[in-house]
């Protein structure tokens, strides 16, 4: 089988296939869309050469610095409520939860597998003002602080935190089962001499728990940080993008300037611009990581 | 020997290895060869008779599907094999759909059509019939009515390009038992509008219900106000350059508009009210007026939607402006969303479908849907509910009908314009910042 798999030929039938796929599917489309931006128009309009007109342009929008903005905020907070709340459910899984662990972890998990939409069809019903209260205004009205009664969606700075609570309680789970596998995966020896050494509660966390974890935490914040980069659904579904542009994000901008305003280039341009920031931040938790881990 | 299948833990030779993996990937070659799609969007069958395709964003079995499928059965008879099918799209999803068909040349010889801008670039790519010379040819001219074709050329400009199945005006609906009870007329200017909101909202009755999540319903408040105030060709002046939308004339009207949300006159939550439930304060009660078209007739005049009943509803024109160079006889219309006939798909078939369904369209969609069109009625149903007859003479009576404000704006300047329309009206954008994006929108 070794000798098989080192003959060229054999290499080429069985990596080709693959490779075609995601050169067609992966690299063209982004080769594509990099010629795209320094072009304007539309597919039934036709396409005029501007040069670096859209990357300019991008400089000088407000309306992307407002996305950019939102895009950096939002994936620092869930990065951090989603991977922070993860770890501590894998404590709590792991060093608290006894039998009843499974039945808890199957619980935390679920909303994982509930559809975005669905979700977010819950949360406006959570944070709803009219025509009916929804639950966290009926419960304010119920203990008569009715001048906390808010349109938690129609106002950006409520309506942002309203998003992070929804996407963090929807990942949490994932997190928690991820540092939950790492975390059985290292020796219960190591936690018994921790134990003999005098480490205990916060001490053992951060001179045993961390450490050991690290790979993985390291693998969870990049998954974290690249999908909150990436966020879409769950705005598009909760506010889309609302109130006027405050909750949009940087992918929701390159879809409604390409989609709906018709605008190509620049829509590939604010997407180049999103994806550079991906390669960015990624590059950057790769090198801390080396550091740290390696 | 025979061969027997390969099977997991069996060693296998370079060769066997090799046919596997080469088979492996003609098999996922055809089959992504498979899901491309074979259609060819052909709209004329080998006998004949036409398959009609519409890209439509009402579903199957409602509205103007409905109508057409009712009208295309009856031609049918005559007609074997004529068939209609809808292809169903959401609204915000109408432009992008028709770019992407447009761009494979897939649009089917029926479509709901882009904004103007879109449709101008699909017209010099051939894919829009001029339907005022077809019309002429198949002799069916007078089957659609002047005011119709007097506001599709505003919007869309001459030729007829578009076919109404709706026409509409707009205007404030209000509740009559809510005005009665606290003595309330319907107001004659702006101002009176505004005293009426605040004497309700100190009754603790919400004046206004308007969608936030939507904004036109918002905007639309800012165009007539301009109409009013600036006369008829206020909005055409920005479109030609002779005036912006920052000029404090026009700025006067967002800050009009948005001191109606400042208020409180729209309610808590009108950046986060929807098309439906904004439209369910009134027909429940609680909102006494609405700014709306009437295209909403078929709720207004279904007992089980409309909880106030069809005689508590009640209609006044956008009042005038103290002042204004515009009056309220100059009516908002539109002929909501039109429909487009795809020149690359259209062949004499479709044209003798064509000729049968205009002749036939006003009638049965006041018939079966009770919709007012801009086709000809011949034979008007003998029952006609009031608010269906109010409508229909508001049209006939109305000399200078006026669009809506992002008519002639393009998609973009649209976008944004019914974007920021909650934050307007909540106070988290000025209305000269408003005005000041939708302008620098509009001329990108």
């Amino acid at each position: 089988m070794e000798a098989m798999l080192r003959d060229r030929k054999a290499i080429l039938v069985f990596v080709g296939p693959a490779l075609l796929i995601y050169s067609v599917v992966i690299l063209v489309p982004i080769i594509w869309s990099l010629v795209y931006t320094v072009f304007e128009g539309s597919v039934i309009g036709g396409f005029q050469f501007v040069g670096l007109h859209n990357y300019a342009e991008l400089f000088s929008d407000p309306t992307f610095w407002q996305a950019f903005l939102f895009t950096v905020k939002y994936a620092v907070v869930v990065t951090i409520g989603q991977v922070g709340i993860g770890l501590l459910l894998a404590l709590l899984y792991v060093f608290y939860l006894g039998k009843a662990s499974p039945l808890i972890r199957t619980l935390v998990f679920f909303p994982v597998v509930l559809p975005t939409v669905a979700v977010a069809a819950l949360f406006k019903k959570i944070f709803e003002i009219t025509p009916t209260y929804g639950l966290v205004n009926s419960l304010l009205h119920v203990i008569h602080l009715d001048a906390w009664i808010q349109p938690w969606l129609g106002q950006a700075g409520s309506a942002f935190w309203v998003i992070a609570i929804m996407d963090i309680w929807r990942s949490m789970g994932f997190y928690g089962v991820l540092l939950f596998a790492g975390l059985v995966d290292i020796p219960a020896e190591i936690f018994e001499s921790a134990k003999i050494d005098g480490a205990s509660g916060w001490r053992m966390v951060r001179y045993i728990v961390l450490p050991l974890l690290a790979p993985i935490l390291f693998s969870s914040f990049i998954f974290s940080i690249n999908g909150t980069l990436k966020v879409f659904d769950s705005v598009l579904a909760l506010t889309n993008g609302g109130p006027g542009q405050a909750t949009t994000p940087l992918t929701l901008y390159m879809f409604t300037t390409a989609f709906s305003n018709g605008e190509y280039g620049y829509g590939s341009t604010i997407a180049t611009a999103l994806a550079i920031m991906c390669l960015f931040v990624t590059l950057l938790i790769f090198r801390s990581a080396r550091q740290d881990v390696g | 020997m025979p061969q027997l299948p390969l099977q997991f833990g069996t060693p296998i030779n370079r060769r066997q290895f090799v046919k596997v993996a080469a088979g492996t990937s003609l098999s996922l070659t055809a089959f992504l060869a498979a899901c491309g799609s074979t259609s060819t969007g052909s709209s004329l069958n080998s006998n004949g008779s036409a398959n009609i395709e519409f890209l439509s964003v009402q579903q199957a079995g409602t509205g103007w599907p409905l109508i057409l499928a009712t009208i295309t059965d009856q031609y049918a008879r005559t007609h074997p094999g004529t068939t209609f099918k809808v292809d169903y799209i959401a609204q915000n999803n109408l432009n992008q759909q028709v770019q992407l068909l447009a761009g494979q040349g897939a649009l089917p010889v029926l479509y709901n059509s882009p904004p103007p801008d879109l449709l101008a670039k699909l017209s010099k790519d051939g894919e829009v019939l001029d339907l005022e010379s077809t019309f002429q040819q198949l002799g069916v001219s007078d089957q659609i009515t002047p005011g119709a074709v007097s506001v599709l050329n505003k919007i869309f400009g001459s030729p007829l390009t578009q076919l109404p199945f709706e026409l509409n005006v707009e205007g404030f609906w209000y509740n009559k038992q809510i005005f009665a009870q606290h003595s309330i007329q319907p107001p004659n200017t702006w101002d009176e509008l505004v005293q009426i909101c605040a004497n309700l909202y100190q009754k603790g009755i919400q004046p206004l219900t308007a969608s936030g999540i939507q904004g036109w319903p918002i905007t639309r408040l800012i165009g007539n106000y301009i109409f009013r105030s600036l006369g008829p060709d206020a909005l055409l002046n920005v479109k030609n350059g002779q005036a912006k939308l920052t000029d404090p004339p026009y700025v006067e009207a967002a800050t009009a508009v948005a001191n109606l949300g400042k208020h409180g006159y729209f309610g808590k939550g009108v950046a986060t009210l929807d098309y439906t439930p904004a439209l369910d304060l009134y027909l429940n009660g609680t909102a006494a007026m609405m700014y709306m078209g009437s295209w909403e007739l078929r709720d207004f005049n279904d007992p089980t939607v409309n909880k106030i009943g069809a005689d508590n509803v009640g209609f006044f024109p956008f009042p005038n402006v103290t002042g204004g160079a515009g009056n309220s006889s100059q009516t908002p219309m539109n002929a909501g969303q039109t429909t487009t006939v795809n020149k690359a798909k259209y062949n004499a078939t479709v044209g003798q479908w064509l000729a049968y369904m205009v002749k036939n369209y006003g009638d049965v969609a006041l018939q079966k849907e009770g919709a007012v069109t801009g086709f000809a009625v011949h034979n008007p149903p003998a029952n006609l509910p009031a608010l269906t007859t109010l409508v229909i003479n508001l049209i006939k009576q109305t000399a200078q009908p006026v669009l809506w404000f992002e008519a002639l704006f393009t998609t973009k300047a649209t976008n944004i314009s019914q974007q920021d329309a909650a934050p307007l009206v909540t106070g988290a954008m000025s209305p000269q910042a408003f005005m000041a994006a939708v302008q620098q929108a509009n001329q990108s």
